[in-house]
Parts: structure tokens; sequence; C-alpha cells
């Protein structure tokens, strides 16, 4: 191959930036690790669909966990006990050490970049009460949270951005990245971004490259998601032959609204509300009789999948359960649950004073990943290796699978995750980038692929296909749709092997997608195309490891193995396009003390 | 879609379900038909950060602008489908 490649006019005309760091993905991992990067005097670009403050981490109400003991006696070996605990003992034990050692480290961190945390009388940061933590290793409850009131993500963002620009971090704002880089010997070395505002393509060259793009709810029907979580990063490195970590574990919510997916908080059923089906009968009273409505997620969400499937479901097409609340009294909920009151009203003009609640099963969380170690390295199994590091290569937050979080993630750990390794993951890159200083050349000819591919939506309109066209709209829907129906709550053999041939048949209709705007500015038809892209790239990873998982761990629930497995199953999954699945260990050995063995879950 | 439509539905991707479903659900079905003035009042409300619009629109704060306030009423109070 010739070492000076001829350029055609089009690509003539592309821009070429060389930094240190690329990094894709504006949320609280992303820039987090700019913040530690352009500090370190390093150049950093940070490329963001959307503008860095409309990120979902904006979304995060609930807090941050650390044991600061600041409320009731707490220490980081309790936090690690319960996050293992949660995981299903699927979380590495070492990752989450790490995790829980750096936590009151972080928070002090974000103290000082400006995160107006509440406080308690005595002037030291509040610490509020969640499920799933215990003092002394399952014992009483914990205190362990702390917020900034409830928009403790919003506080966050903002500080970092506002930390960044000071910092001066090179910030791309509505930019997509389309894929990944390499150099010649395998180095992963930036990405191929276009401006959303005119389709302008640019070749971003870096050193070293940070995935931290989010999860993936927009995979599902019912999600909490924001449209933005379409999973990019993780449908990058899956074309760009890394494996995706444990995709099976996502995490529902019991009771988003139906049909829109916003959370109705546990709060409801906590102050009195309970989940009624078709015939008007309390559902949760066969299913867990003496918790009833406040029995754990998994149960309750399973128990509405449940009824619906067995034709006692709500509404004219029976497809959700009714979240009952009237009883309580216009003033109660006024007075106790005004957001959610207000949320009804606005979404489905009911007020939950007088009727009740349509509810559904809603995707919350991406447990699983591009998989990384506790530094950020993103790994892939080579040869006898499990875990080998892709040179230059770093992934962040939701998009990876470190893996904390495990089969479960506890509430309070994923802003947690973020701000802990998004730090590791710069200081990993800093050390790196020490030993690696100058440009390596790009592989031109895979650099001419990824540019032709940002260009393949530019020309698509009245296509002469004899193919049925598709649309972006149509396919997302019907994959959004096969995806709740058949890799939700509700999970058997049958059910996965036929969502395993339904996602591989829409996956070969992508082909024919062809999009009606050609024009370059605001396409965001084009931008849709590619989202979609990597939703059908996750899609295949979650519904292969699903349907191969035979057991039920953590938010991986099967009717047909309603049991752990820790003897055949204690493993992570791997899927990769070129190999299908794969399985390695759970890293069950921590970095300083003794492991967590695996025992039931109960609490 | 409008040139108009196509300008905002960009900025209607924000970090929050809840306000990409009240804003795309009104671009969808209003935003071709404001006028210059109310046009240039909707961008005001979609330079404002999440948590504010948020606040804004699910009625847990009112803006003291009449203008603001009346679209956000009108954002409000499009039916979904």
């Amino acid at each position: 191959m010739s070492a000076t490649p001829e350029q055609n006019p089009a690509e003539a005309s592309i821009e070429r930036r060389q930094f240190d760091t690329l990094i894709i993905g504006a949320g609280g991992g992303g820039l987090r690790a700019a913040l530690k990067l352009a500090e370190a005097d390093l150049s950093v670009a940070v490329v963001s669909k959307v503008f860095p403050t409309r990120s979902h981490t904006v979304a995060a109400q609930g807090g941050m966990n650390a044991a600061l003991a600041n409320v009731l006696p707490d220490n980081w070996h309790w936090h690690m006990f319960d996050t293992v605990k949660g995981s299903d003992y699927l979380g590495d034990q070492d990752a989450i050490e790490y995790m829980c050692r750096s936590a009151p480290k972080a928070v002090y961190e974000l103290e000082h970049f400006g995160v107006p945390f509440s406080r308690l009388d005595n002037g030291k940061i509040y610490q509020r009460a969640f499920g799933g933590q215990s003092q002394d290793f399952g014992g009483d409850q914990a205190a362990r949270t702390c917020a900034a009131a409830d928009r403790t993500g919003h506080a966050i963002l903002h500080s970092l951005y506002q930390q960044n620009i000071r910092a001066k971090t090179h910030f791309f704002d509505e930019y997509f990245a389309v894929d990944l880089l390499k150099g010649q010997d395998g180095h992963v070395l930036g990405a191929v971004v276009f401006d959303i505002h005119d389709g302008q393509i640019m070749v971003i060259e870096a050193k070293t490259t940070l995935l931290a793009t989010g999860g993936a709810g927009q995979l599902f029907k019912t999600t909490t998601n924001a449209l933005i979580n379409t999973g990019d990063g993780m449908g990058m490195a899956m074309r760009a032959g890394i494996p995706l970590q444990d995709m099976e574990f996502f995490q529902f919510h019991p009771t988003g609204i139906a049909g829109r997916g916003m959370l109705i908080t546990e709060g409801v059923r906590g102050e009195g509300g309970y989940l009624v089906n078709g015939q008007g009968e309390r559902l949760m009273e066969r299913y867990a009789p003496k918790a009833k409505d406040l029995a754990s997620r998994d149960v309750v969400s399973r128990a509405i999948a449940i009824e619906i499937r067995e034709g006692r479901g709500c509404g004219p097409n029976k497809d959700h359960v009714l979240l009952k609340l009237d009883h309580l009294g216009e003033e109660v909920i006024q007075k106790r649950l005004p957001g959610i009151r207000q949320t009804c009203i606005t979404f489905l003009g009911i007020d939950p004073a007088e009727a009740p609640i349509p509810v559904f099963p809603t995707a919350h969380y991406t447990m699983g990943g591009i998989p990384t170690n506790r530094f950020g390295q993103v790994v892939v199994p080579v040869k006898d290796t499990p875990e080998e590091p892709v040179a230059g290569l770093y992934a962040a937050g939701e998009c990876a699978c470190v893996s904390v979080h495990g089969g479960n993630r506890l509430g309070g750990n994923s802003l947690l995750d973020i701000l802990v390794f998004g730090r590791a993951a710069a200081n990993h890159i800093i050390e790196y980038l020490q030993e690696n200083k100058y440009h390596r050349a790009l592989d031109e000819e895979q650099m001419k692929l990824v540019v032709e591919k940002a260009q393949q939506y530019n020309n698509t309109a009245g296509g002469s296909s004899s193919e049925k066209i598709e649309t972006v709209a149509g396919l997302r829907k019907e994959l959004k749709q096969v995806m709740e129906e058949h890799c939700g709550v509700f999970r058997n053999k049958e059910i996965l092997e036929q969502g395993v041939v339904r996602v591989e048949q829409l996956v070969l209709r992508m082909k024919n997608v062809k999009i009606d705007d050609s024009s370059f500015t605001f396409n965001t038809a084009k931008v849709e195309a590619f989202e979609l892209e990597n939703l059908m790239a996750v899609a295949v990873a979650t519904i292969h490891s699903a349907a191969a998982r035979e057991e039920s761990r953590g938010a991986h629930s099967r009717i047909d193995f309603p049991d752990r497995d820790d003897k055949a199953w204690m493993r992570h999954s791997l899927y990769s396009f070129d190999n299908g699945l794969d399985y390695k260990p759970v890293r069950t050995k921590p970095m300083s003390v003794a492991s967590f063995p695996p025992k039931p879950r109960v609490y | 879609m409008t040139a108009e439509q196509t300008n905002y539905r960009w900025q209607c991707r924000r970090g929050m379900l809840e306000l990409d479903l009240l804003l795309n659900n009104f671009v969808d079905k209003k935003a071709s038909a404001l006028s210059m003035e109310q046009a240039a009042v909707f961008e005001m409300l979609l330079s404002y950060p999440d948590q504010t619009l948020f606040d804004l629109l699910l009625g847990n704060s009112v803006s003291s602008d009449r203008r603001a306030s009346a679209l956000i009423e009108q954002i409000r109070s499009t039916p979904f489908d």
C-alpha cells in the first residue's frame, strides 16, 4: 500500500486535527476525564452529539455513594460488601474495592469543583439512606448517599463543564462520532466525526481515545432514558471488533408510565399505592403475599409482565396494569407526591388523585458494556489471556463494564462509577502518554472506509433499489418492540430464541434503510440512522447473551431457570460480531482485602 | 419537515426523557405555526439548562416572562397521540 495515498476531491476537503486525547461523550465520565487531562496540560478534544450540559447525567437525581460516615457509622469496606452483594457476585471485586475506597475523595473533589452538596446542621455533607446499603456487612441500614438536593446529576455536570471551560478543554459540540480509527498495528488512534450543523466530516487523530457515551436505554420501547441514549460507543466498539460484556444485565424499574417510560418512584407504593390488574385484583398479593407492593424491584417487574402475558392487563390492548393511589386522597398526594402528580397530569392528562396511573416496567440502566479493567483500559481476550488491553482505547461510565455493577446496580453507585473511573482512565492516559509521545500513522485504508461510511446516508433519497425501502423510524420502532417483548423482564428459552431470530432479521433489513433528507444542514435523519446502527449492534449482543445465560442472577431473570448457578455461570459474557459468545472469569480477588464469596442474596 | 422544524429538532434532544417528549411533540404539532415572536421565545426556552426547563415545563416553577409562560402553557397542553 502506498504511504502517501492519493486523495479524491471529496477527501481533499476533509479536515484533520490532532489531539493527545479524544473523548467521545460529554456526560459526567467524559468530563471528569477531560478535566484531569486538561489540567495535566494535555490537548483534549471532547466530541458530543448534544451540547455537553444536555447529557443524560443531568437526569441523575438520587445521589452518589461514599462512606463518609457523616450521619451513621460507615466505612468503604461495608460499601464494598453491599456493592458485591448487590451485583449478585458478578461484579469484579478489585474494581469494586477501588471504587469504594476512592469514593470519599471523589466527593471532596466535586465539592472543590463547586457542587453544592446538601448539608447537615454541623456543616458536614448530608447523607441519605438508600436501598441496598448496610452497616457492618449486611447489618442495619446505612446512610451513604451524598446529594445536591434532587438535582445531583445536574449540579455535577454543570460544575464539571465550567471547570473544563476554565481548563481550556476543546469542545466539539453537536458533532457525531461515526467510527474509531486504527493504526496498522491495531492501536486505536481517534475517530471520524461530522458536524451535525453542516455535515462536514473531520478526522480527529488522537494518541488515546476514551469512549464515554453512556447507556443504551433506547433499545427498549418503555425506558426512562433520554432519546440520546443509543449506545453509540458500544456500537463503535463492536464494529472495531471489541466484544460487549454482560449485556443481558439491564436494570428495569417496575413502574414506568405505560407507553411513555418515565419513572413513577417507589415512594408512591411506600405511601400506600398499589398495583391492580385488568380484573381489578391487587396483583402483588399473588406474587409476594407478605411484602405485596413493597417487594423488590425485580419481583414487582416480573409480576406485572406475567399478568400482562397471561391476559390480565388493563386497557383496550391489555398492555399495562394500574397503579392506584386515589384512595390516599388529594391532600396527601399533593403534599407527599407533588412531582408524580404533575408528571401524570402533564403526560397522561390523568390526575392520580382521581384515577389510577397506567404503568409498565421501564428500562433504566445498562449494567453491561465495553469491557475495561480498573484503569479504564478497554480489554479483550487474546488467546489465553482474557483481558489484554487494546492500545490507546479507554472507556468509562455507563458505556463501560468495569465491572462494578455486575448483575445489578445499587442506587447511588452510577454517579460514583462515572466519576471514579473517568478519573482513573485519565490517570492511566497520562501515564501512557509519557511512554507514547508521538502520533502513530493511521491505517489510511481503514480511514477511507470510515470516511465513506460517514458519507453513506448523504445521497440515499429516492434510490432505485428493487428491495423494500426501510425507514429509520419504522425499524427503530420494531426493534424497541421486539426487545421489550423478547428481552424485557419476562425471559425464557422460547421467548429469547424467537427474539434472537427477530433481531437478526431486523439487522439484515438495516441495509435497506433510506433517508429522505439529503441536505447537509442539520440533517438529523442521518444522525438517527447512525444511532439506529449502534442500537442494532447493542441489541444483537444483548439478546444473544440473554438467550445463552441459563440462570437467574441480578437483573437477568429467567422463568425457566429461576436460581443462580454459580458453578456454571459465575462468569462474564462477552459477545462480538466475529466470535459470537465467549466467557471470562469474574475477578473475585480484591486489591487488599479478602474475597466476598457468593452467598444467597437476601434482603 | 420545514427548515424551522429541522433546526429545532436537534435543540430538542435533551438530557431528560420528559423534555425530549414534551419538546418534540410540540415541534411536531405546533412549531410550523409559530409567529416570528413566538419562535424567538421558543429559541430562548431551548437555550435554558435542562433542569430549569424541566421545572418550568413540569409546573414546578413559573417564568416571570409573560411571553415565555404563555408558550410554556402551550407546550404543556399540546396533546400526545
